[in-house]
């Protein structure tokens, strides 16, 4: 194919096979010119990896499981209030299975997949194609194999190929989390049949080969990849797990500069802008032609975390006058932008539902924080370091600085510490030696419970407060798994709510917000992985 | 004579090897004392600490120094240079990519910078006082005080986003061209010996406001050190018996001053060159530049072993290679300047 029909193809005529001569190419027009069935976006990281299930793949690279693999079933879609579109957890529908039962005794899952179901290659989806994906996920250790686990997925003899089209997981123990983790990006289902082409001896889950060549059936192919400047994906016109997508091709041009990506958006070069800053994203919400999807993170809350393991922070006294000392409302405004939703100021120091994350009682007090300390016999206050990581500094550091000031005023004098982003997570979460410091976790599978078991449960990862509460410990254990539907759930979650709004481990300042500018795009939908689903894209 | 040179030629390139395994073992060192630990980083968001275990051993970071040293070694014999992990790419095949695209920025911009400074220093120097000094004066104080990411910002605001002439800055090429095919990686050459000229008009032209804002950056010290040199050079008593001997003012400038004022000017080239390859980071990080000095503050904020050490060795190999070329190049200017002194 010589230059100028490769160029023709590229603006929607000509030749209609994507061979993978022409893979190379680099060439779509700009947004503006582009005819209707290509989207450019950008995004400011890097995808490093097209296997999500290989050690060190970053967080970018997991949008690649979710718009070129399939799952065995995915969540459904929801209008929230803005009139943007957000997954819907409560929503389970069919992806490559086409329906599913539960055993009769409740610990068992019974899949029957898709007959017309074909991988990208035309090779059928068969049961032993999701069972040898499966089995990877919950084998090669590190993140997949621990998301698979929240699901209590958790070993291979789970997981049973009836027949080619019935396929079959034995349950560990009866949990409501089990069939929503079949729904995030990590039990991707894997063509078997070229991965293990392509295995070898020392690479039995074909680890080398699956990272730059994606083998599945998903809606989209990668047709390009150079790490650090772009991926292209091509439709997969012969999807069968769902309604084919409205646009042919997606660019995603990696662009660190924020003020560049702003720049482009803003004068219609790419379509949309990934993952914006709050500030642009404030900025640019008023202006024509451009659509600012900002959309509260589920689950997810950026905290204060007071360390249990220091002396001053034993004394829940202590906690409770930080927590009434962090100047909320500036915090708020300086270092989100207003993007996002308040954590403080409730009303109640009871939870009336049970809500996650919401409002914690408590809100700026000075008063009553030098109460607390003098109660707890720090009326002289004390020195503390304040630490936070330079990879997140853009939040932390306002938000350090405004809190520093504020405790100033309550005879607590912090300093701030600055901890290279190589070396925070060791620090913070793996050695929790950190007496104070700035956190955050968002929990992938929407449940109260969920969270706790994460962020409040002691050794978790991250309950980088050390923090241990033996109601806590029993309740977070007995709820996990439970159903939302069993009249004991509610009683136990407010509870587990009510303890620790008036223990105080984290201190809730306020749930972020993942920003998405648009340009003559539509059908963006915000997903808790925060990362990019393209299926549903159409150009305006 | 030739032969000679030749075999002088070859034993600096000797002289190299020392300094290369000096090179490979420091940096090895220094990127071990990084702080951080690369096993708990790449684990991922949700690892425990089996999984933290397990990705230490996929690393090989549970092994010891020496041992891992000498894994380093072996490996770097046989040319691999190892796995960056947050590219997931062999560092080898990102360097590949990514020093061409650097190379190529900075030797524009260096052409870019040396075409408009040595002519203002030589006529500043020749005029001093005039209205070219003057614009000397100013353009070297601009060009200190400005920082590059800075310069490329205003430049894109103005060009781009303002008056919309100049192409989206998104990298090497925009959407509308198709990368040529790989030989040099050097989009300008490769698209020419394609013979596709309207990628390479497309290169070209992405290059233009980056090379702008580097060359703007680099322009002060070669014209400050143009002026100086020349302005000794002319003062000087050879210049002053050329003048006496009747020689014609031409002649004087090009022969007699120029030609010893370029000594110090090539000595200021090799350094800013040196120094503008790390320093073009933060053009790289406005333009969307894939290249090597993004790369590598990359690697060094995740402490990514293979990717650190992999940059610092390909630079040491550069600069001990652009030492030798500016060494001939003195021989060139002066023949006084020969390798048989040393």
């Amino acid at each position: 194919m010589n230059d100028t029909s490769r160029r023709s193809f590229l603006k929607g005529a000509g030749a209609t096979a994507l061979g993978a001569s022409v893979l190379p190419f680099l060439k779509v027009l700009p947004a503006s010119a582009a005819s209707g069935d290509v989207v450019v976006a950008v995004t400011g990281q890097t995808i490093n990896s097209l296997d999500i299930h290989r050690t060190g793949t970053n967080r970018p690279s997991y949008q690649v499981a979710v718009n070129v693999y399939d799952r065995l079933v995915s969540f459904g879609t929801k209008t929230l209030a803005d009139g943007s579109l957000s997954y819907d957890y409560s929503v389970i529908e069919p992806e490559v299975a086409e329906s599913w039962e539960f055993a009769d005794d409740g610990m068992a899952i019974v899949f029957k997949l898709r007959p017309e179901g074909k991988f990208q290659d035309g090779s059928p989806i068969t049961a032993a194609d999701v069972k040898w994906s499966f089995d990877r996920a919950v084998s090669v250790g590190g993140f997949p194999t621990v998301q698979m686990k929240a699901g209590s997925l958790e070993k291979p003899e789970q997981f049973e190929a009836i027949d080619d089209l019935t396929f079959k997981i034995n349950l560990l123990r009866k949990s409501k989390l089990t069939l929503p983790d079949l729904a995030v990006p990590v039990p991707m289902i894997i063509n078997s049949k070229v991965a293990l082409a392509n295995a070898t001896e020392e690479d039995p889950w074909a680890m080398e080969y699956l990272h730059k060549t994606p083998a599945g059936s998903g809606a989209f192919k990668v047709a390009t990849w150079k790490p650090g400047e772009q991926l292209v994906y091509e439709r997969n016109d012969d999807w069968t797990s769902g309604p084919l997508p409205a646009v042919k091709r997606v660019v995603l041009r990696e662009v660190p500069s924020p003020a560049t990506r702003r720049a482009l958006l803003e004068r219609g070069d790419v379509n949309m802008s990934f993952n914006m800053p709050n500030k642009d994203a404030k900025e640019l919400s008023d202006l024509d032609g451009i659509t600012v999807a900002t959309t509260p993170i589920e689950n997810s809350i950026y905290c204060l975390c007071p360390n249990l393991a220091f002396e001053p922070f034993k004394d829940k006294r202590v906690r409770q006058a930080i927590a009434f000392a962090v100047p909320y409302d500036e915090v708020f405004q300086t270092a989100a932008y207003g993007r996002g939703a308040p954590m403080w100021g409730g009303e109640n120091a009871t939870p009336t539902d049970i809500s996650w994350p919401q409002k914690f009682p408590y809100s700026t007090d000075l008063e009553k924080a030098k109460v607390l300390l003098e109660e707890a016999g720090y009326g002289d206050g004390f020195e503390v370091p304040l630490s936070i990581s330079l990879s997140q500094a853009d939040w932390m550091e306002p938000t350090a600085l405004l809190i520093q000031e504020n405790l100033a005023k309550i005879g607590i004098t912090a300093t701030i510490e600055k901890v290279p982003g190589a070396n925070w997570r060791t620090a913070s979460l793996v050695e929790k030696r950190l007496p104070l410091h700035l956190e955050t976790f968002g929990g992938w599978l929407n449940y109260p419970c969920y969270y706790f078991f994460w962020a409040y449960l002691e050794g978790h990862l991250f309950n980088s407060s050390n923090y241990r509460n033996e109601e806590i410990e029993a309740l977070t254990a007995e709820t996990l798994h439970m159903s939302v539907e069993d009249p004991e759930y509610a009683p136990k979650i407010k509870r587990m709510i009510e303890i620790v709004w008036d223990e105080v481990p984290r201190i809730a300042l306020w749930q972020p917000a993942l920003n998405v500018g648009t340009h003559d795009v539509s059908g963006y939908e915000y997903w808790f992985h925060r990362q990019l689903d393209i299926r549903g894209l159409k150009k305006a | 004579m030739l032969p000679d040179r030749f075999l002088t030629i070859g034993l600096r390139i000797a002289q190299a090897i020392p300094v290369i395994f000096g090179v490979i073992v420091v940096s090895f060192i220094l990127t071990r004392a990084l702080p951080g630990d690369p096993a708990v980083y790449f684990a991922g968001a949700a690892a425990d600490e089996a999984s933290i275990a397990e990705v230490r051993s996929a690393l090989g970071l549970d092994k010891s120094l020496p041992a891992q040293f000498w894994i380093y070694l072996t490996d770097l014999a046989s040319g691999d240079l190892g796995q960056s992990i947050s590219t997931g790419q062999s560092v080898a095949s990102d360097l590949a990519t990514r020093l061409p695209a650097s190379l190529e920025l900075t030797l524009i911009s260096l052409v870019l910078s040396c075409s408009i400074a040595i002519p203002l220093g030589v006529l500043a120097a020749t005029r001093p006082g005039s209205a070219v000094d003057h614009l000397c004066r100013v353009l070297v104080t601009a060009g200190v005080s400005l920082p590059t990411f800075f310069t490329g910002v205003v430049l894109i605001y103005v060009f781009y986003y303002l008056l919309g002439i100049a192409p989206s800055p998104l990298g090497r090429l925009d959407f509308i061209y198709i990368e040529p095919d790989q030989v040099t990686g050097f989009y300008l050459i490769d698209a020419a010996i394609a013979g596709d000229w309207e990628t390479w008009t497309g290169a070209l032209k992405q290059l233009v406001l980056p090379a702008i804002t580097l060359a703007l950056f680099t322009l002060a010290p070669l014209a400050r050190m143009t002026r100086a040199a020349m302005l000794s050079a002319l003062s000087s008593d050879y210049v002053r018996t050329a003048r006496a001997a009747g020689l014609t003012e031409e002649k004087v400038l090009s022969t007699y001053a120029f030609r010893n004022a370029l000594l110090p000017v090539v000595t200021t080239l090799g350094m800013v060159f040196s120094f503008t390859l790390g320093a073009n980071v933060l053009v790289e990080k406005v333009f969307a530049w894939p290249g090597i000095g993004s790369y590598a503050v990359e690697a060094l904020v995740v402490s990514d072993y293979a990717a650190v050490q992999g940059f610092v060795l390909a630079m040491a190999l550069l600069f001990v290679a652009l030492n030798l070329v500016i060494d001939l190049t003195y021989t060139m200017i002066d023949p006084r300047i020969g390798f048989q002194t040393k």
